[in-house]
């Protein structure tokens, strides 16, 4: 595709129609959480931009993320934004292979300096496990760090990338460490999730499309848009929670009637993502819709706070080892001090002088 | 720990544990050493069941004593609506009767949240107002000491950070929830060695008291 035409030529091109594009920026306007007068600001800076080169690069990950954008069962104008920007690196989609896919990165790289997005998925093993990672003899480290520096936007995709993800669980094998890790000092939008929501992922790429920059972050770097409020505030399940009303398994009465899945192990109320209102596939379900608990997996290190199907409120230790190390402790303890107190008043009795009437009588 | 959910992962688990083990410890030592105390054998011939004087007394101490509502009815009204406050909300919100359940093995029905909410609103008004009430009434400021303050600060914490983290007011959500169980691990580990001890040893003395009253024919 010729890498000169606007956006809009390119969307034209593939027969989008003026309407259906003005709908898809409105429902991004709407998504950013924008005035709706802010829609015709986006088509026309949608409009004009030149189609952005893209360098995707993969590393320790499952291609979930890249699935999840790709997978879309209609084609949609998320999709086809996707298709419209230049992505002139990704190892799953690209047809090059060998050399030539390098090339092509490098060539990116080259005409592009200072102007191209960066979008990462996957962590990557740090320095002393360079070798558990390799593409074309290249550590993942010194492409990130290669690539990263003449990136205009680095965006971390899906939760490897974000915070380590599962290649990061315990035990870590591969030393492997997030992106804001390995580019120490430079600023990076995570995108977390596992995977994230397509919509959540053309969002912040429409976003920079349109104002040049990344939108406002929370704490964790993630947009505030999509990851400003919790699963829990905004669960259609939430109503069951306030109501006391909550499934006990996944087959009981309550599982039935759509309760509340905490008990069962929803990560709902610590987790922030938007799922619970873009949803997923073309707006269908979402994991609790379809009967599950939330796994909480825009958080950091969602694998190891203790189980998916443990409350949030239940403890995730060896408690009873615990407990039984403090009782036993203190029953010791106090046994001890009971003796020592027995055999101290045995001992004041011993030496306890008895005055008898004959001893009276003497003095 | 770098980010929220590694807090939540520490007082969830290696934090909870340990505080469990000091309570624990604590509890078992302090009652062991009450009950290994021993009593001298009483010759005397008994007047009345023992056990029935004791049960009766733990019984009829719970409610309200008249004398004390007309001497004291502030301190009165206001210690029975903190206990019932931080009761409903300790045993009565799901996830607190989920995290006995996953415990001890043993749950019961829980209320809904609005119930739960204004409980712990009226603990931790009565809290407040017993703590201004220590530190102006003149005697009661008197026999005060500092763990007397401390006490009502570290319970206080712990109403307040459970209310603080099931309205989000403070974010992230697991940041909150990682506040209110540090509050109660806090609670958990000072239980045994402070006044908190009350929860169990008030047993002991209102059995105690009756079962001698009832021993020697007179009413406790």
């Amino acid at each position: 595709m010729d890498k000169t035409l606007t956006l809009g030529e390119s969307l034209r091109q593939s027969g989008v129609s003026r309407r259906g594009f003005l709908k898809f920026c409105t429902a991004t306007a709407s998504l950013m959480g924008l005035a709706p007068m802010m829609a015709p600001r986006i088509a026309a800076a949608l409009e004009q931009a030149r189609r952005p080169s893209v360098i995707w690069l993969s590393f320790q990950e499952c291609t979930g993320c890249t699935e999840s954008m790709t997978r879309s069962h209609a084609p949609t104008l998320e999709g086809l934004i996707l298709n419209h920007i230049s992505l002139d690196y990704h190892h799953t989609l690209q047809a090059a292979s060998g050399d030539a896919a390098e090339h092509a990165r490098e060539q990116a790289m080259q005409e592009n300096h200072g102007n191209y997005v960066l979008v990462v998925d996957g962590s990557l093993p740090d320095e002393n496990g360079a070798g558990y990672s390799t593409i074309a003899g290249i550590s993942n480290l010194d492409m990130l760090r290669e690539t990263a520096e003449g990136a205009a936007a680095i965006i971390s995709v899906g939760t490897c990338a974000a915070y380590g993800g599962l290649p990061y669980a315990q035990p870590n094998p591969t030393g492997a460490i997030p992106v804001s890790e390995a580019l120490p000092g430079r600023s990076i939008v995570n995108v977390p999730g596992c995977p994230p929501i397509p919509t959540v992922i053309t969002g912040v790429l429409a976003h920079f499309l349109t104002f040049g920059g990344m939108p406002e972050l929370d704490d964790l770097n993630r947009p505030m848009t999509f990851y400003g409020q919790s699963i829990h505030d905004r669960c259609y399940r939430r109503p069951f929670y306030d109501r006391g009303q909550f499934a006990e398994t996944f087959d009981d009465e309550g599982a039935r009637k759509g309760w509340c899945l905490y008990r069962l192990g929803c990560k709902g109320p610590m987790t922030y993502n938007a799922c619970a209102t873009i949803k997923w596939n073309q707006g269908t379900s979402w994991p609790v819709e379809s009967g599950h608990g939330c796994l909480g997996c825009s958080e950091p290190e969602f694998w190891d706070v203790g189980g998916f199907y443990k409350a949030l409120s239940a403890p995730t230790g060896d408690v009873s080892r615990a407990a039984a190390f403090g009782a036993l402790a203190g029953a010791a303890v106090a046994l001890g001090a009971g003796v020592a107190g027995k055999r101290k008043q045995a001992e004041a009795q011993e030496q306890h002088e008895r005055v008898t009437v004959d001893d009276l009588g003497e003095k | 720990m770098s980010n929220p959910t590694e807090f939540l992962a520490l007082v969830r688990g290696p934090l909870f544990d340990v505080a469990i083990a000091i309570f624990l410890f604590g509890v078992i030592l302090r009652l062991t050493e009450i009950l290994a105390l021993g009593r001298k054998h009483d010759y005397s011939e008994s007047r009345g069941g023992e056990g029935r004087g004791g049960w009766t007394t733990i019984w009829r101490r719970m409610l309200p004593d008249q004398e004390k509502i007309k001497r004291a009815p502030g301190v009165t009204v206001l210690g029975y609506l903190f206990h019932i406050g931080f009761f409903v909300c300790l045993l009565l919100f799901v996830p607190h009767i989920e995290l006995i359940y996953n415990l001890i093995g043993i749950k019961w029905p829980g209320l809904p949240t609005p119930f739960i909410d204004v409980a712990a609103i009226v603990a931790m008004v009565s809290l407040a107002a017993l703590f201004v009430n220590r530190l102006i009434h003149p005697v009661l400021r008197f026999l005060s000491t500092f763990e007397d303050y401390f006490l009502l600060v570290v319970v206080f914490l712990t109403v307040f950070t459970g209310y603080a983290a099931f309205h989000r007011l403070m974010e992230p959500a697991s940041s909150a929830l990682a506040w209110h169980i540090l509050s109660v691990e806090l609670m958990l580990v000072i239980f045994p060695f402070t006044k908190l001890m009350h929860t169990f040893t008030l047993f002991i003395a209102r059995w105690y008291n009756g079962a001698m009253a009832a021993r020697r024919g007179v009413q406790s």
